[in-house]
């Protein structure tokens, strides 16, 4: 089969997995003499979907033995199908790099023969790069839950980042839809990389020098909107991930009606505003010190739709409101709806030398509309007057816009 | 008094000059040498009397440097006047950040970072070989002057290759070893075109989800200033204008298996209510055009049921399983078999026709992925309710249906094999193939069919 052919479908395959960052990964590889990781990645271009292409995301082959019903490529769907050898991806990814088209190779695959196999070619890819060719760029491989310690510990040895996906977010959801797949053996990976992950951390901290081990960490991919689950459910899986795994990022990929499609899953997408909350509430998990319990407050476990999960938790702790700009702990600025982390540390620095008022904060940039009614500022502020308004909700809304999907990822390299 | 400024560090020499004569801010008017200098030839500056004495911060130099690489041309006047503000009591000014002049610092700062940001992004090289050398070559239009901002980059990046990069205001060359500047190219003299970029934009092409359309995100991220020289955003209309087919496409392969007959299934009824469920399920298309359903026949408590793909024709019409030309060989092979079919429980995988139209015919087609399992319920049903002892998937679609897609028939033909409906189950050739295929290959297909039977009989007792 023609090159450009297994490229078009291996590339249709993979471009399902959410997961494009590059970042993460700083200081040279010995012995490399082409590509660098600079910490932060790079997008080097952008579909007409919004999305970035950063890296190389392809799949290695798309057969696969299993049979998980939300995904493309499961042994049930009827797609063309086609493989790559181990040394036309190693090609491919040079011949990319060099013309500065991508920060590295993102390479994930079906299931093929057997799960130690499958992994086995996966790390025939990256050590083909690093050894054969010093590639220096970026590698990320995708583990196949089951395989054998040895085999992930190569695969970090070669890998920037490595990542097992969780797939869904309960253990119920597993059984419907990925009857293969047991979320112990998917976390028993992570925990595999999380284990390694500290032993060379401790290693490293004893003055020794242990091989690299995927220095950008792990992460991993839900796909959301696939069973009723809700938002809570999903945002507490997310949670242990970050506290038990050490993972660096949870992605929450919104189920889209594939082509052949199967029967057990709806027929529709979830609203794309749903993934957006998603990551927002991520968001506020991980940098804004909230608790899942705080969030996901809607009456059927959901976030809501219609107003980002910080404002919805103002809305129901009035009382914890106004705050002072000017006196107000860190932990409290950062509640205040339409105030991003980045403004609460500028706000922290500014305040040591200047008092700020309402100007300073739109100068900011801080989102004035949603946060006038809950701060106090030097000068007298007419949106406080609103805090005790019944109709609050549709007044500080911010007004309806389509979320660009990768506000949330991108984020973590741009922010 | 008016000063022309070459560079950052000239600028540098030069304000500490003006502010150790006390020149303000309002004395002064900065010309730019890249931006086209003033009408006006400059001004002598003050020479040094005195050595005076006084520090600025680290963080303003750094951030005054980086805002210097700024296309804007009264960008040192701005410079001057922090420097003065910061020199003549508001020493902690940059840690005001709504401060007019700070933001508009940090501002330029910005622009300057995401164009260096950019630069690396978009440059886009082309392999040409010179005297058996390999050279890669980009042409890039920056905002700002950011070539040897992000020069270094590219030499950490590509520090084994041999590349060079163009722009209109200057260029820069690595040669493994350093980085040489010189100046200004137009387009026209990069190279115009490399080989691989058709890969590229095949990958491009596939890598885009036509479900979504965000093109405001992407020309904010991707200003469209930049497409001449990124060679993806070529196709970009082609792949817009296929998108709704794309999708269409999407969504009809979707809606076809999207349903399924369990939404027909009676939840717990007797195997009355199965029956009348199951003649008026929509659960995929291929009610629509079919005659009637054909349901499963033959005693509810069989020992051994057979399943096999779907109805053909004359089942259609008749509403019955196996009475066909599939049917008669399928006869045969149970009375050589030594089985009575009045005692076997016989159904198929799928309960309607599924055929095409060649004139007056109805050529029987073959039940894809999609109908299997959604036509799937109704079998299972069956085989819970009767609860065989042996099933006999005749062909591989019924045994796809049992076993999972993975399920090849050749290899696993005639063995005995629990599946999820059955402990023993096992799979044999369907009669029909056995009418389809040549004299000599078909006597040999019945004769397994016939020997598979006798082990299924033997089984079932
Ligand atoms: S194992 Fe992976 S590729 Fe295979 S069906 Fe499941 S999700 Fe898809
Ligand atoms: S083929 Fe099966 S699922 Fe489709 S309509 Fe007929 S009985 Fe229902």
């Amino acid at each position: 089969m023609d090159l450009r052919i297994k490229l078009t479908i291996l590339a249709d395959a993979a471009k399902y997995d959410a997961s494009c960052a590059s970042s993460g990964a700083k200081g040279r590889r010995d012995g490399s003499t082409l590509g660098s990781t600079e910490g932060m990645g790079i997008c080097h271009s952008y579909t007409p979907d919004g999305r970035c292409v950063s890296l190389l995301k392809i799949l290695l082959t798309n057969y696969c033995i299993y049979d998980c019903h939300f995904c493309v490529n499961r042994v049930t769907s009827e797609i063309p199908r086609a493989r790559f050898t181990v040394e036309e991806v190693v090609r491919l990814t040079l011949d990319f790099y060099k013309r500065n088209y991508i920060e590295g190779l993102f390479l994930s695959s079906g299931i093929i023969q057997s799960v130690e196999y499958t992994m086995e070619q996966l790390i025939a890819v990256a050590r083909t790069l690093r050894q054969q060719y010093g590639f220096g760029g970026y590698i990320h491989l995708k583990l196949i839950p089951g395989a054998s310690e040895e085999l992930i510990h190569e695969a970090g040895l070669w890998a920037d980042r490595l990542s097992a996906n969780i797939e869904l977010p309960t253990q119920a959801d597993l059984q419907r839809l990925a009857p293969d797949k047991k979320h112990e053996t998917i976390v028993g990976a992570m925990a595999e990389v999380r284990e390694r992950l500290a032993e060379v951390r401790s290693d490293r901290q004893a003055g020794l020098h242990p091989p690299r081990f995927a220095p950008a960490g792990q992460s991993t991919q839900m796909v959301i909107g696939a069973t009723p689950t809700p938002d809570r459910a999903i945002l507490q899986t997310a949670a242990a991930l970050y506290r038990d795994q050490q993972v660096r990022r949870v992605y929450y990929s919104a189920y889209s009606p594939t082509p052949h499609a199967d029967a057990r899953l709806p027929g529709q997408p979830p609203p794309l505003m749903r993934e957006h909350r998603l990551y927002q509430a991520d968001w506020l998990l991980r940098f804004y010190g909230f608790e899942v319990q705080e969030l996901a407050t809607e009456p059927n476990g959901n976030l809501a739709l219609d107003i980002d999960p910080k404002l919805a938790w103002a809305l129901l702790h009035r009382d914890q409101f106004p705050v002072d700009v000017n006196i107000a702990p860190r932990e409290m600025l950062l509640r205040i709806p339409g105030m991003g982390v980045r403004n609460v540390d500028r706000i922290l620095r500014i305040r040591k030398y200047h008092r700020l008022t309402t100007d300073d904060l739109r100068r900011l940039r801080v989102v004035w509309r949603t946060a006038a009614p809950f701060v106090i500022t030097d000068d007298p502020n007419p949106g406080l007057q609103q805090l005790d308004r019944v109709d609050l909700r549709r007044r500080v809304r911010s007004k309806p816009t389509t979320p660009s999907l990768f506000d949330g990822f991108i984020g973590e390299d741009e922010r | 008094m008016i000063v022309t400024i070459q560079n950052f560090a000239d600028w540098r020499d030069k304000a500490r000059l003006l502010l150790a004569a006390n020149f303000s801010p309002q004395e002064v008017t900065f010309h730019d040498q890249r931006t086209g200098a003033g009408l006006f030839a400059d001004d002598p500056l003050p020479s040094i009397a005195t050595k005076m004495a006084f520090r600025v911060d680290r963080e303003f130099l750094d951030a005054a440097e980086l805002a210097a690489w700024h296309r804007r041309g009264d960008k040192w006047n701005l410079l001057y006047r922090i420097l003065w503000r910061v020199t003549h009591g508001q020493p902690r000014l940059l840690r005001v950040e709504s401060d007019p002049d700070i933001l508009e610092l940090r501002r330029m700062g910005k622009q300057v970072s995401r164009d260096a940001h950019k630069m690396k992004a978009f440059v886009r090289f082309r392999r040409v070989v010179h005297e058996g050398e390999e050279h890669f070559v980009a042409w890039h239009r920056p905002d700002h002057f950011v070539v040897r901002l992000t020069a270094p980059f590219f030499a950490r990046r590509f520090s084994s290759m041999f590349w060079t990069i163009l722009t209109p205001d200057e260029s820069v060359t690595w040669d493994q070893r350093e980085l040489q500047f010189g100046p200004g190219v137009p387009q026209s003299e990069a190279p115009a075109w490399d080989a691989l970029e058709e890969l590229w934009r095949a990958y491009y092409r596939s890598t885009f989800n036509p479900a979504r359309i965000k093109l405001a995100m992407m020309r904010r991220e991707m200003p469209v200033r930049h497409w001449r020289t990124l060679p993806e955003t070529e196709i970009i209309g082609e792949m817009l204008h296929e998108a709704p087919r794309r999708v269409a496409e999407m969504i009809r392969h979707t809606e076809g298996c999207g349903r399924s007959a369990a939404e027909f299934l009676p939840k717990n009824g007797s195997w009355d209510d199965l029956r009348a469920a199951v003649l008026r399920c929509q659960g995929c298309d291929l009610y629509r055009t079919a005659t009637q359903t054909v349901f499963g026949e033959g005693p509810i408590d069989a020992s051994l049921v057979l399943v096999g793909e779907q109805p053909g024709d004359e089942e259609d019409s008749a509403g019955r399983p196996f009475v066909g030309p599939a049917g008669q060989v399928l006869n045969g092979a149970l009375s050589e078999a030594g089985i009575d079919r009045q005692r076997v429980y016989l159904t198929n995988a799928v309960k309607h026709f599924k055929h095409e139209l060649r004139g007056k015919r109805r050529l029987h087609r073959r039940p894809d992925a999609g109908e299997i399992v959604a036509c799937r319920p109704w079998l299972v049903a069956e085989l819970e309710r009767i609860a065989p002892r042996v099933l006999v998937c005749l062909g591989v679609t019924a045994a796809q249906a049992v076993f999972g897609h993975g399920f090849r028939i050749q290899e696993a033909r005639g063995r005995v094999l629990p599946s999820p409906c059955c402990p023993q189950t096992l799979a044999t050739y369907h009669p029909a193939s056995i009418l389809r295929v040549p004299t000599p290959l078909a006597e040999r297909y019945r004769q397994l069919l016939v020997r598979d039977l006798r082990t299924a009989k033997e089984l079932a007792g």
